[in-house]
């Protein structure tokens, strides 16, 4: 090597011949969460602080800037909510949206993977809908999949008249941006006792359908409300027909899913799949197993929003991966994680 | 099943007492009289919902027991019959559903909205 990347940083182990390696892999996931952009080119694994790379860093390579899609997924907004975890959820909203607003490029469009609301109540749906109002995108679209907050007591009928124009079933949908294919799954109605997140024998069918006739070269988004892959049964957090339906993916060279319901960034790689979680704009909750119970968890003042966000999603044409960028609505201070030396008595 | 009959009175002869102590909107008569029988017939006995979980998860009520669910948590919850026999509606925090078991059964039932919760009411 003649420059000065750290051989750290340098992948010993491709057995997948996919440009990543196990110990590559780990530092992806020690970087989620704090702001830096982890991204596969080449063969080698590259990060750059999330300051300097916004908006440019994925589409580092000479002539990227034309094809490059950006989008920007939030999540888990929980309008209506009102207690301890965070008193003024519409706020945090308002303020994923002013960091949206202040992306150096407008992204393409915003996904919300859902848990819009608190209670499904309709005046919680009128506070989202006229808060990302204010986004700032270049087509004006934010394209919706229900949580089960958005869902209670009409099986999602309320979420369908509001969003579902275009989409089947439960409210399943895909469409074409910028040469990827997206599609939006349903994981959060017809649950069933002592079950996780489910999509149904009729969404399988769908989805085994919709993406016959792509070619293996298409980037697949496949955004979701529940995660798609097993994080934690004992929380309900996964999907029991998950496998199946990534079954059908397979075949594609890139393919990134999306979720949020866990209301904290997890990632994980499985040959061509990259796994992601989205942070919450209302509160967080636990990590998995570190609390008797999957709800919002209070975090010390002041640490609110460090631990909500939003997060920035690129596709290079001709790169391995969609490089994907979760951003606090605050950073950290870096002071907060330095440590003084004791001093002796 | 049955060396946990005995196991289950006790928690109920417990449930009843703290659903006389704690008060709050349960409708029926006071079963202050006889704080460590079990329930007779048309008395209400509670089954809070706190932290994701029924408690208790297994309760035994003779026939005619109304059993009131309270929400305790910050997110809702709902109270289904698997077999559909009773549903709620998504309860809020400090919101509760009642059901009153006329007939003799074991009543699996679980939270709709995070279907992991799952208990079940056995009227004998």
């Amino acid at each position: 090597m003649t420059d000065h990347t750290d051989p750290k940083d340098l992948i010993v182990h491709d057995h997948g011949d996919d440009g990543i390696d196990r110990r590559g892999f780990l530092k992806c996931m020690a970087w989620a969460g704090t702001g830096l952009l982890c991204t596969v080119g080449g063969g080698i694994l590259t990060s750059k602080s999330l300051g300097a790379s916004l908006g440019t860093a994925a589409g580092s390579a000479p002539g990227a800037g034309s094809g490059e899609l950006s989008f920007v997924q939030i999540s888990d907004s929980h309008i209506g909510f009102s207690k301890a975890a965070n008193q003024d959820v519409t706020a945090t909203l308002q303020e994923a949206v002013a960091k949206i607003n202040a992306l150096p490029k407008p992204p393409a469009f915003i996904l919300h993977t859902g848990d819009l609301t608190q209670l499904s109540k309709p005046d919680q749906f009128d506070i989202v809908e006229q808060v990302l109002k204010g986004a700032r995108t270049t087509t004006g679209r934010v394209f919706y999949v229900p949580g089960e907050h958005d869902v209670l007591n009409d099986n999602g009928q309320q979420f369908r008249e509001r969003y579902g124009k275009g989409t089947l079933g439960d409210g399943w949908h895909s469409f074409d941006h910028g040469g990827v294919h997206f599609i939006g799954l349903v994981n959060v109605l017809n649950l069933k006792a002592g079950g996780l997140g489910d999509l149904g024998r009729a969404q399988l069918e769908w989805l085994a359908q919709d993406v016959r006739g792509l070619a293996a070269s298409t980037p697949i988004v496949v955004f979701a409300h529940i995660p798609l892959w097993t994080v934690y049964p004992p929380w309900g957090w996964g999907t029991d027909d998950g496998a199946q339906a990534l079954s059908y993916l397979k075949r594609f060279g890139s393919v990134t899913v999306l979720n949020g319901h866990i209301h904290q960034t997890l990632q994980k790689v499985e040959g061509n799949v990259h796994f992601h979680t989205a942070m919450s704009t209302a509160f967080p909750q636990p990590a998995p197993g570190t609390a008797p119970a999957p709800g919002p968890m209070t975090v010390p003042p002041g640490q609110l929003r460090h631990v909500l966000g939003i997060t920035q999603v690129t596709n290079v044409p001709g790169r391995h991966a969609l490089a994907l960028v979760d951003s606090p609505l605050q950073a950290a201070e870096a002071a907060a994680f330095s440590s003084a030396p004791k001093e002796q008595p | 099943m049955k060396p946990i009959i005995p196991a289950t009175l006790t928690l109920l002869a417990g449930t009843a007492l703290l659903s006389a102590t704690v008060g709050g909107p349960v409708a029926g008569p006071s079963p202050a009289t006889a704080p460590k029988a079990a329930p007779s017939a048309g008395k209400t006995v509670q089954v809070a919902i706190d932290n994701f979980r029924f408690t208790p998860a297994v309760l035994t009520v003779p026939a005619g027991t109304q059993v009131t669910w309270r929400n305790n948590d910050d997110v809702p919850h709902t109270v289904v019959s698997t077999r559909l026999l009773f549903k709620s509606r998504a309860l809020d925090t400090g919101d509760t559903f009642s059901y009153t078991f006329r007939a003799k059964g074991t009543y699996a039932y679980f939270c709709s909205v995070h279907p992991m919760m799952t208990a079940k009411v056995i009227v004998r």
